[in-house]
This record gives C-alpha cells, sequence and structure tokens, in this order.
C-alpha cells in the first residue's frame, strides 16, 4: 500500500531525493508518489522517509488514508494547548 | 498549521575597515590579519564599507531543508515579499550558471555569488555543488559563499574547502537545547525526524562541530543569530562569546521577522519581533566579545544587486534565455570597474579623515554633548545620492563628539512591498517616520516640501545641503552644526519624556 502526497504539499523539494524506490515525482501542481513503486521504505528504512522530512502537516497521507503527520505533530504543539501556547508567546 | 523553515538567513557581515565601520571600536579590528582583511574587502555581505559599493547576488538552488525553524515559512514563492527564505523561481544549477554570468555582465559591481536557499544549500549538496563548481570554472573571479543551518556541516567541510569556498555564514540561534527546543521543532536526522530538545542538541552539536572544523581550515565563518524576544535574546551574549571561542570572525545578530501573513509559526502565533533599540543593545552588549555586524538587510535568497537593491525581476530566466553576453570581455569589464571603485574608496577614505579631525575638535574645545542618530539615503558609493521618496531604507549613524559610527539600516516598507492592496492603511510617509525613530536628522539629496514639513514636525530634521558627499564627513557636518546651535546638548529629563512621546 502506498504513501500518497495531496495538494497541500508546498514543493518544497525535501522527499523526492530521499525515496528509496524512487517513487515520488514532480507532477503538475505538486509532488506525487507512485503507488506502483512506493514501498513505505520497507526493508530501507525504519520510518517512511517522505514522511520524515515533510514540513508540512497533512501533506502526506499513510497507506489507510490517514494524515501521516497529524496536526500539531509538526510544530510540536497539540491542537487542544494551541491557545494556551499563543497566550504564551504572545507574552514575551 | 503548516510550519516550515526557510532557511538560512542570508548573507551579509562586517569587518571592512573604513571609519564608520569601526568608529569607536576600530580595536576590534585590529586583531583581522591582513589576509582576513583581503578577502572581505570586496563583500558586501561581510564588510560595512564594501555594501556600499560592490553588488551580491543569491541564486535559488537549494529548495529541500532538513530542519524547521519557528521563523521559517517553507512555501517560499511569493514576488512581494523580501527576506531570507523566499524566492520567486526555483533554478537548475544550470540555469543559475546562465543567470550568474548574465548578471555578472550586466552589474560590474558585483563580486560575490552566495547560495542560501530557499532551503539549506547543504541539504541540497549535489545541486549546490554543481553550482559552484561551473561557476568557480566560468568566472573564477566572483568569490562564492554558502549560508547553513548547520546541520550537515561536517560532512562538507572537506567538499566546501576543496571548491575554495572561503566565506561560509552558519545561523545559530542558541547553543542551549532548551532554548533550541523553542526554536526549532524538528530536524531530520539520520533518516529520521527527531523532535524537540533532542532535535535541537543534535544541531547544536553539529553547528559547533562545523564551525571548529572550517576556523581549522582558515575559512571566514560569519554567524547570523535571529534575536526572538522571550525565547534567545538574554542568550546572545554568551552564543557570541562561544562562537568567537570557536573561530567564528563576525556575528550578525538580525531581528526576528514574524508577521501572520508570512505564514511562519511565529507571525501565526504572536510572537513579536524586536523594536530597533531592543536590537541595537544587544548588538552592542554582543559587540564587547566579537566582531558586530550591522548593516545586513536580511535579503531574499535569489536577491540581485546591491544590499538592499532588489532587480531580480531583470534577471528572471525567461530574460537570461534571450541575452547574449560576451564572459571573457565581461570579466574584464569588472576588473577595470573593481579598479576604479577601489580607487574611489581610497580618495574617500581620504576625504572622510579629515572631516573626522574637525569633528573631534569639537570635543576640546567645547562642552559635552550627546551622541545624535542620523538617517542617510543613499543608493550606493558611500555618498549621500538618494531622493528621500525613492529610498526603500535608510543608513543609520551615530554621530558622537568622538567619531561617526554606522548603527544600522531601518527598512521603509518592511519586508513587503505589496503595495496598497496589502491592508496597510498607514501612510508610506507615516511609515517612514515610525521607522526613523529615534533619529534626529536625514541626510538625502532632495526631498519634497510635504515630507519635510511632516519629518520636522516629529522632531527629524531633513537636510538636502550634503548631496553627494560622502556619508561619514556628511554626518560629522550635520553634528558639528547641531553642536554649534546648541542641540546636541545632554537632555534633561523632560526633554526626553517629550521628545519620546
Amino acid at each position: 500500500m502506498s504513501y500518497q502526497i495531496i495538494e497541500s504539499c508546498v514543493t518544497c523539494h525535501a522527499c523526492e531525493p530521499l525515496c528509496p524506490a524512487r517513487a515520488i515525482y514532480r507532477a503538475d501542481r505538486h509532488f506525487s508518489i507512485d503507488a506502483n513503486k512506493c514501498t513505505g521504505c520497507d526493508g530501507d528504512y525504519a520510518d517512511p522517509q517522505c514522511v520524515s522530512i515533510c514540513p508540512i502537516e497533512g501533506a502526506i497521507l499513510d497507506p489507510s488514508g490517514v494524515a501521516a503527520n497529524p496536526p500539531g505533530s509538526l510544530t510540536g504543539i497539540a491542537p487542544e494547548r494551541l491557545p494556551a501556547a499563543m497566550a504564551e508567546i504572545q507574552a514575551r | 498549521m503548516a510550519l516550515q523553515l526557510i532557511g538560512q538567513a542570508t548573507d551579509d557581515g562586517a569587518a571592512g575597515c573604513t571609519v564608520s565601520g569601526c568608529g569607536g571600536s576600530s580595536a576590534q579590528l585590529s586583531h583581522l590579519s591582513a589576509q582576513i582583511r583581503e578577502k572581505v574587502h570586496n563583500h558586501p555581505c561581510y564588510s560595512e564599507d564594501a555594501h556600499h559599493h560592490y553588488a551580491r547576488m543569491h541564486v535559488a538552488v537549494a529548495p529541500a531543508c532538513n530542519i524547521q525553524c519557528h521563523y521559517c515559512n517553507r512555501k517560499y514563492d511569493c514576488a512581494n515579499e523580501s527576506r531570507p527564505g523566499v524566492v520567486s523561481e526555483l533554478l537548475t544549477p544550470d540555469q543559475a550558471v546562465r543567470k550568474v554570468l548574465a548578471v555578472a555582465a550586466a552589474i560590474p559591481q558585483m563580486s560575490v555569488l552566495g547560495i542560501a536557499g530557499p532551503g539549506d544549500p547543504l541539504a541540497n549538496p549535489e545541486r549546490t555543488f554543481e553550482t559552484f563548481r561551473r561557476l568557480s570554472e566560468k568566472a573564477p573571479d566572483i568569490k562564492l559563499c554558502v549560508s547553513t543551518n548547520g546541520l550537515t556541516l561536517p560532512d562538507h567541510v572537506e567538499a566546501l574547502c576543496r571548491l575554495n569556498i572561503d566565506h561560509v555564514t552558519i545561523t545559530i540561534n542558541c547553543v542551549d537545547a532548551d532554548i533550541g527546543a523553542m526554536i526549532y521543532p524538528w530536524v531530520f536526522w539520520n533518516n529520521r525526524r527527531v523532535k524537540g530538545r533532542k532535535g535541537a542538541a543534535i544541531l547544536i552539536e553539529q553547528q559547533q562541530r562545523g564551525l571548529a572544523m572550517l576556523s581549522a581550515r582558515g575559512v571566514l565563518v560569519k554567524v547570523n543569530s535571529v534575536m526572538i524576544p522571550g525565547v534567545n535574546d538574554q542568550h546572545l551574549e554568551e552564543v557570541s562569546r562561544v562562537v568567537k571561542a570557536k573561530g567564528a570572525f563576525l556575528h550578525n545578530v538580525m531581528p526576528l521577522i514574524a508577521e501572520a501573513e508570512h505564514g511562519t509559526f511565529y507571525g501565526v502565533m504572536g510572537q513579536r519581533g524586536p523594536t530597533h533599540t531592543e536590537l541595537q543593545r544587544l548588538q552592542d552588549r554582543c559587540a564587547g566579545d566579537m566582531n558586530m555586524m550591522r548593516h545586513c538587510r536580511q535579503c531574499r535568497a535569489d536577491a540581485v544587486g546591491m544590499l538592499g537593491e532588489e532587480r531580480g525581476d531583470e534577471f528572471c530566466m525567461e530574460k537570461v534565455e534571450q541575452m547574449e553576453i560576451d564572459y571573457t570581455a565581461a570579466m574584464q569589464q569588472r576588473a577595470e570597474y573593481h579598479a576604479a571603485i577601489e580607487a574611489n574608496r581610497e580618495a574617500q577614505k581620504h576625504h572622510s579623515g579629515e572631516r573626522f579631525v574637525a569633528v573631534s575638535a569639537i570635543k576640546r574645545s567645547q562642552r559635552e554633548t550627546r551622541p545624535v542618530l542620523m538617517a542617510v539615503a543613499s543608493s550606493g558609493g558611500g555618498v549621500i545620492n538618494q531622493h528621500f521618496g525613492h529610498a526603500r531604507a535608510f543608513l543609520v549613524y551615530e554621530a558622537s563628539p568622538t567619531d561617526v559610527r554606522f548603527i544600522g539600516h531601518r527598512k521603509v516598507d518592511l519586508y513587503c512591498s505589496g503595495g496598497e492592496h496589502c491592508g496597510d492603511a498607514e501612510s508610506t510617509l507615516a511609515r517612514i517616520i515610525r521607522a526613523l525613530d529615534g533619529c534626529e536628522a536625514v541626510l538625502c539629496s532632495r526631498i519634497g516640501y510635504e515630507p519635510w514639513e511632516q519629518l520636522e514636525a516629529a522632531g527629524i530634521q531633513p537636510n538636502g545641503e550634503h548631496a553627494m558627499e560622502p556619508i561619514e564627513s556628511a554626518v560629522a557636518a550635520v553634528y558639528d552644526e547641531m553642536v554649534k546651535n546648541g542641540l546636541a546638548e545632554h537632555r534633561t529629563p523632560s526633554e526626553r519624556l517629550r521628545i519620546g512621546a
């Protein structure tokens, strides 16, 4: 089952050279993953490489269609903590 | 929320020694060897004096990044913003080489080519080194430099040295992982994403190792730090001490740029940037330990032209493809142009020196006076040659009884030239006046009637009497005049309040 890059991709190129299966290619508007080539990095790396470097939460879906980097996972601030974190930052 | 990183700050630096560049702190530069001075004397990003005379460009060949900084938005494509990490078009190494040769033929002041993003150049080693390798063959007179977050720097020191890259900028915002965790949410390390304090600790260790390795090889390293109030503002003095001990020759403390519309984590969360005064105070405190750079313009990762100037539009790939260029003739022309610049700088040095003595004389003959900040409109060449209304940034100088020193620059249309539709109701003039807060005079070649009146009303005296004169001597002359008219006396507390209001 393949990972999938969706339209929130900002075309930063970071994932493309990391893919051990060379499954990532530049599509029209953003990067895409060739579902026939993607191995989920099984046998190559512990974590899927595209997911591990992608800077955009939600831009890559796992094989079950769920965001591989869900909201708050890359900022380090869980959604429910957002208001408190914002208040703390604005007090600086 | 999408977060990201733009990478690096750009390039800039200061060490070329002139009256203003050193000012009261000329002793700080005395430890620089003649060899280092030679390396920086025509680098606009490393030498404050050189930035009046020489141009630089960045080519955006490096999109990928291996860390996330909270002040960076990885969606880097914006034509209206001018700040690190933003570019209009991404280039292949082949396109980059063609663009550099075209720019270097059209702008003979060009002395430096840097790669600064929009991601991290060393996270794109093939693209970055391919560009450098081909340029060093085709335009050997152009200095090459690179700016990095440092994460993979130790792995690339050999390659950098092989290609004669003798200027490297590392963005180091902290040497303490707890502070790092507030700036860097993750790094990509050994094929895994490492979050929080652990990731920050890896980054810091790699940066420090890379810095020490480059210094040991004799490569000039400038350290850029982003000043983030409430996060690392109290910590950057220590950073200054540490990087100096490890061999950095210049420290550039830059203000955080964080606006909600930039889409960065800090921007969206409402993290504030420092005020001009906070920045200047920190730079002054760090200056006790380190050569400080104050003329950084925080330019785009595809900037073209003199610092503070954006000529990228003239050299988009579509136009570059049409240009016919005689590379040999262009290189010859650059050599002649640079020789003329050097002759001119030499002449100005003597001119400034004379004025300088005159200012010092004031101190002996008169009562004690206070330092005064003045803004200057200059489009380059080290002289006052810009119409007030054309200035997009002002140089700020501090005149005191003992010297004239460069303090920094103030951008007018803060990092965005989007114009009316950006929704900022404040008029351009009001914005300029706010940007010049703390200055008591503004020197320009000409100025219109309306801005003259409003500046005067705001306590900033416009002055168009020194058009085409070297900046330092003009600032000294205006200070001289202020002293004679009793305008530079120490203020009483009540006067200070009134002026501050």
